[in-house]
C-alpha cells in the first residue's frame, strides 16, 4: 500500500521504520523541510554546535549500541563538515547513516549558494553515497542504505537530498523489498577452511589469537573466550579490538602493536599460530610486517574478502562472519580435543611480565600526576560496563596500555584515521545510546579543545559524560617524538597551558575540576557518574611524560622500546 | 617498493590484464570505479563502457598493469564497489580482445596516398574520410596490431589518432552473467 507525501516526511517515516530514535544534527536552508518534519516528530534531535561532532556521536552511538547512528547537515558545509566524522567511521567500520541537504536539482553543478558535490567528495570514505532523485525513490533508497550500513563489514553511508526533493509530494511505498544485486556478503565460513583452521588449532603447540573491532561488530566475544579456555591460548587484541576479550583474564595479553604491552609484542614472536579474527593488520598493530609473527603461520578471519592478503600474507584465509566462524571452530575443536586446564605455553605470559618488569617505574617529579596511576584509578572508579572514548595522541595509547576494558563496546577510539578530538562527541554519542551507564572520555589538553565547542550539546541536549582531561600544556605525541626522534627540537607543540578547563566548563554550564591528588581524582569521578552535568576534569600531568613501551614507525615488533 | 609490500607481494612481475565488470547503469558508477582505482594507487591503461543485452546494466572492460598482489586487489577491490554486480579476469589467451582506432594520416602526394591505402589493406583497415591532403583511416584489432599500423603510418604525419581502448569477450560459450 502506497501512501501520499513529501520527500521529507517520507524520511521521517522511513527512520521511523528503521527504528531511529535519536539524530544528531544542525539545520541550514536545505533542510528546513526536514525539520518542519522533527517540529512534531516521536524521534529526537539533538542539536549539535558542530557537523563534524554530528558524525563523531553517530559513530559513538553506533559504536556504543550496535544500531546505526544517523546525523544530518545541511548542504555545502554543513555536508563537508561531516567529512572528518564520516572518514573515521569508515576506517572503523562504523554504521553511521549521514543524511545530507542538497540544493534543489534545477540548482545542482551551477555552483549555487551553499552546493558542494558531497556524493563525489564522501564517495571515496562511504560503504556507498546515494542521492535521491525523486521523492518516490526515497523508501527505496533508506532501506537500502542502512542494509549497506548495517550487514557485512559495516560502514557509514551517505543519503544526499535535494531540497526540492524534500518538498515533492509522491505516492510512497515502504514496502519495497530490497534488492541489492551486487551486494551479497558473504557470512558463512567454508566449511574445509573451518576444519583445517581447526586442524592447526589442535595441532599447535603455541597458538595465540589476535582479535580486532571485528569481533566486537559481530558479536563474537562469547566465542573468542570459549576458544581461548579450552586451548589456553593467549589473546592479544589491536586497539580496535580492545573490549573483546576481558583484559583483566589472565590469558589477556592486551593490545598488540605500536603502544602494545611487553607481554603482547614479545609473545606474538614465540607464536607458532596466529588466529586473527576481524583485524586487517593495520601498521600500528603489526609494526614492520615481514617481522610481526615470523614463526606463525596465519589463520585470518574477516567478513571482508578485500582484507585478506592486503597488508599480511596469510596461511589460511576464512572470509565470513567472525561469530559464525568461531563458533564452528570451536565446536570442531572441542571434538578433538579436552579443554587444556594448564599450559605451558601460557605460562609464558606471567613469565614476560617478571622478566620485563621496569626497573625504574618512569616517576617524574613535580606536582603532575601520572596517567598510569589516574588510568587506573578512573578503571576503579567506574564499572565494569562504564563506556569510555579516548582522543588520539598519548591519551589514546595510554588508554590502550593502562584502562583494561572488560566487555564488548565499551572501549572506543578512532582507530583507524586516529582523529583528535573524536573521543568527546564519542562519549556524547553512546551516553545517547546507553543513558544507563556512566561514559567518560579519556582525553588530551590538544584533542579536546578540538572539539570543546560540543559541551554546549552535552548541556543543553542532557548528555551528561565525564572528561578526563590528561593536561600536560603540550602536544604530547608530538613532543614525545620530537623528543625521541628530532633531538629535542620541540616544534609547534606548546600549548602553553590554554584555556583554562574549569572556567571553559563553567562557561558552558558544565562542573569543571582541576585536582591535585589522586585521591582528588577518584571522590571527582566517582561523583561525577552521579551527575547530570558534564563534568571536565583538569588533570596536570608532566609534559616530559613519555608513552612506553614503544615501537617506533616503521620498526618491527622486537624493536620496542621499553623505557 | 617497500620491505612490507615485498613481503606481501613476493616477486612481483607487472603484467597487462583484461578484467570485464557488469555494473549498475546509472549515474555515478563510471566516477565509483575509476576513483577506486585513484585512490588506490592502480593504474587504468584503458577502459571502455557500453550496453549489454540487459539494459539496466553496462559492461566496463578494463586494461590494467601489475603485479599478481595489484591484480587480486583491483578485482577483490571492484566487488566491494555495490554498483558492480560482477567482476571477471579474461584469459588473453581464451578470449577475443578487440580495440578499434580512427588515425587520420597526412597525404602530402600521390605516393604517399597510394602507400597509405596499401598499408590499410594489408591491416584490413578501412577508409572513412578522403580529403585532398589527409586520409582517415579505420582500424580494428588487438592493441599490438593498432600499435603497428601507426608506427608504420607515423612518418607520412599523423594528424590526429583516437583510440577507444580495448573490448572483450571470453571465448566458447561461458559468458559473465548477473
Amino acid at each position: 500500500m502506497t501512501k501520499k507525501m513529501n520527500g521529507a516526511k517520507a524520511i521521517e517515516e522511513s527512520l521511523k521504520k528503521q527504528g531511529v530514535k535519536e539524530v544528531f544534527g544542525i539545520p541550514g536552508g536545505s533542510t528546513l523541510p526536514l525539520y518542519d518534519v522533527f517540529y512534531d516528530s516521536e524521534i529526537r534531535h539533538i542539536l549539535v554546535h558542530h557537523e563534524q561532532c554530528a558524525a563523531h556521536m553517530a559513530d559513538g552511538y553506533a559504536r556504543a549500541s550496535g544500531k546505526p547512528g544517523v546525523c544530518v547537515a545541511t548542504s555545502g558545509p554543513g555536508a563537508t563538515n561531516l567529512v572528518t566524522g564520516v572518514a573515521t567511521a569508515y576506517m572503523d567500520s562504523s554504521p553511521v547513516v549521514a543524511i545530507t541537504g542538497q540544493v534543489t536539482r534545477p540548482m545542482i553543478g551551477r555552483d549555487g549558494f551553499q552546493e558542494a558535490d558531497i556524493v563525489g567528495i564522501m564517495t571515496p570514505i562511504t560503504k556507498y553515497a546515494f542521492q535521491a532523485r525523486s521523492a518516490a525513490e526515497i523508501p527505496d533508497i533508506f532501506k537500502k542504505a542502512f542494509h549497506i550500513a548495517t550487514t557485512g563489514r559495516p560502514a557509514p553511508v551517505i543519503i544526499d537530498v535535494p531540497k526540492d526533493v524534500m518538498t515533492d509530494e509522491a505516492e510512497m511505498d515502504f514496502d519495497v523489498p530490497v534488492v541489492i544485486r551486487g551486494y551479497n556478503p558473504n557470512i558463512d565460513p567454508h566449511p574445509v577452511q573451518v576444519k583445517r583452521a581447526t586442524e592447526m588449532l589442535v595441532n599447535s603447540e603455541r597458538p595465540m589469537m589476535l582479535v580486532g573491532g571485528g569481533a566486537i561488530l559481530s558479536g563474537a566475544s562469547p566465542e573468542v573466550l570459549a576458544l581461548a579456555e579450552h586451548l589456553q591460548m593467549p589473546v592479544g587484541t589491536s586497539l580496535m579490538g580492545k573490549g573483546a576479550f576481558p583484559e583483566t583474564h589472565p590469558l589477556s595479553l592486551g593490545v598488540v602493536g605500536m603502544h602494545g604491552t611487553i607481554e603482547a609484542n614479545k609473545l606474538i614472536l614465540e607464536a607458532d599460530v596466529l588466529l586473527t579474527v576481524g583485524c586487517r593488520f593495520s601498521d600500528r598493530t603489526t609494526g614492520k610486517i615481514d617481522q610481526f609473527c615470523p614463526d606463525a603461520k596465519i589463520i585470518h578471519v574477516d567478513v571482508d574478502s578485500a582484507e585478506i592478503g592486503k597488508n599480511a600474507k596469510v596461511d589460511l584465509p576464512i572470509v565470513a562472519d567472525a561469530k559464525k566462524t568461531l563458533t564452528q571452530i570451536n565446536a570442531q575443536v572441542l571434538e578433538r580435543l579436552a579443554k587444556r586446564m594448564d599450559s605451558i605455553w601460557a605460562k609464558r605470559i606471567t613469565e614476560i611480565r617478571d622478566q620485563f618488569k621496569p626497573k625504574n617505574d618512569n616517576h617524574i617529579e613535580g606536582p603532575y600526576l601520572r596517567p598510569k596511576d589516574v588510568l587506573t584509578e578512573l578503571r576503579k572508579a567506574l564499572p565494569p560496563n562504564a563506556i569510555v572514548a579516548t582522543e588520539v595522541g598519548q591519551n589514546q595509547s595510554w588508554g590502550g596500555l593502562y584502562y583494561p576494558a572488560l566487555l564488548p563496546r565499551t572501549y572506543m577510539t578512532s582507530g583507524g584515521l586516529g582523529t583528535m578530538g573524536f573521543g568527546f562527541p564519542a562519549a556524547l554519542g553512546a551516553k545517547v545510546a546507553r543513558p544507563d551507564v556512566p561514559v567518560a572520555d579519556i582525553a588530551g589538553d590538544g584533542s579536546f579543545t578540538m572539539t570543546e565547542q560540543d559541551l554546549a550539546t552535552s548541556v543543553n541536549e542532557h548528555i551528561p559524560v565525564i572528561v578526563v582531561v590528561l593536561n600536560n600544556s603540550v602536544l604530547g605525541m608530538i613532543a614525545q617524538w620530537q623528543r625521541l626522534f628530532y633531538n629535542r627540537r620541540y616544534s609547534g607543540m606548546d600549548l602553553k597551558g590554554v584555556p583554562d578547563f574549569v572556567k571553559l566548563a563553567d562557561a558552558y554550564g558544565a562542573d569543571g575540576v582541576r585536582i591535585g591528588s589522586l585521591a582528588e581524582f577518584s571522590s571527582v569521578v566517582r561523583k561525577a557518574i552521579g551527575s547530570d552535568v558534564t563534568t571536565v576534569i583538569d588533570v596536570p600531568i608532566s609534559p616530559e611524560e613519555n608513552v612506553f613501551p614503544m615501537v617506533p614507525s616503521g620498526s618491527a615488533l622486537k624493536e620496542m622500546i621499553l623505557e | 617498493m617497500t620491505a612490507t609490500t615485498q613481503q606481501v607481494r613476493g616477486q612481483a612481475q607487472v603484467q597487462s590484464h583484461v578484467i570485464a565488470c557488469l555494473v549498475e547503469n546509472k549515474p555515478g558508477v563510471l566516477y565509483e570505479v575509476a576513483n577506486m582505482f585513484r585512490r588506490r594507487n592502480f593504474n587504468i591503461d584503458s577502459i571502455s563502457v557500453g550496453a549489454v543485452e540487459q539494459s539496466d546494466m553496462a559492461r566496463m572492460t578494463i586494461a590494467v598493469k601489475g603485479d599478481e598482489w595489484t591484480i587480486e586487489q583491483v578485482i577483490k577491490q571492484l566487488n566491494k564497489l555495490i554498483d558492480v554486480v560482477k567482476v571477471n579476469e579474461l584469459d588473453s589467451h581464451d578470449a577475443v580482445i578487440r580495440e578499434m582506432a580512427l588515425v587520420k594520416v597526412h597525404t602530402a602526394d600521390s605516393n604517399a596516398r597510394t602507400e597509405v591505402i596499401q598499408y590499410t589493406g594489408i591491416f584490413r583497415g578501412q577508409i572513412i574520410d578522403v580529403a585532398p591532403d589527409s586520409l582517415i583511416i579505420e582500424v580494428t584489432g588487438d592493441s599490438d596490431k593498432i600499435d603497428a599500423f601507426i608506427e608504420l603510418t607515423r612518418h607520412f604525419g599523423l594528424k590526429e589518432i583516437a583510440r577507444t581502448g580495448i573490448t572483450a569477450l571470453a571465448r566458447g560459450g561461458k559468458a559473465i552473467r548477473e
